[in-house]
């Protein structure tokens, strides 16, 4: 499977995917670390995450496929909602807890 | 030109009401993954984000910087406002 294929499976067969540096537990960058603690504050549980660190392939690879220079990211059912900045505004505004709510998470 | 210049002055495209670019370089200086690039804050305010959404309004700012991305910006952190929502409630 290409690296297109592979992250349209990957983000069409879980609810919620976050694409970041490190782990939840260790993120390596403060960009991801803020998008683990927005996801925890709106009560994500099993996240699913791919560390980009770990796989090049993947981490340009995701870059081209939402048309996004930078990690993290985040996909809801499917769908490329942004990285931190947008994740901050929307969790700020209410916005992303609706969007979560919506996907059944 | 500094690299502030040149961001400030490409993303004029976008006729900015402000713009505030700062420089968090310092505070990400080497951790993992990073070639070199700055990390950057840039708030800025524009009448042309009306009725935009904020994936678009980002991917405006990243797409008058590609080129500077990752080499020379590493990180970008955004944000990007219209003039009403600028305004303190």
């Amino acid at each position: 499977m290409d690296t297109q294929a592979l992250i349209k499976s990957q983000v069409t067969s879980n609810l919620v995917i976050l694409y970041m540096k490190g782990s939840p537990k260790f993120p390596q960058c403060g960009f991801s670390g803020l998008a683990i603690q927005i996801l925890q504050a709106c009560g994500v549980k099993d996240l699913v995450t791919v560390d980009v660190l770990a796989d090049p392939a993947i981490r340009e690879g995701i870059k081209i496929y939402a048309n996004w220079p930078t990690t993290p990211q985040l996909y809801i059912n499917g769908e490329f909602i942004g990285g931190s900045d947008i994740m901050k505004d929307l969790y700020q505004q209410g916005e992303l807890q609706k969007l979560l709510a919506e996907a059944g998470v | 030109m500094t690299l502030i210049d040149d961001i400030r002055s490409r993303l004029g495209e976008l006729e900015p009401n402000s713009i505030e670019i700062q420089d968090d370089s310092a505070l990400h200086a080497g951790h993992a993954g990073n070639g070199g690039g700055g990390h950057f804050t840039v708030t800025i305010v524009s009448s042309h984000f009306y009725g935009k959404s904020h994936i678009i309004r980002h991917r405006s700012i990243y797409q008058a910087l590609a080129d500077l991305i990752p080499q020379k910006i590493h990180a970008l952190s955004i944000r990007a406002m219209t003039p009403d929502e600028s305004k303190p409630n």
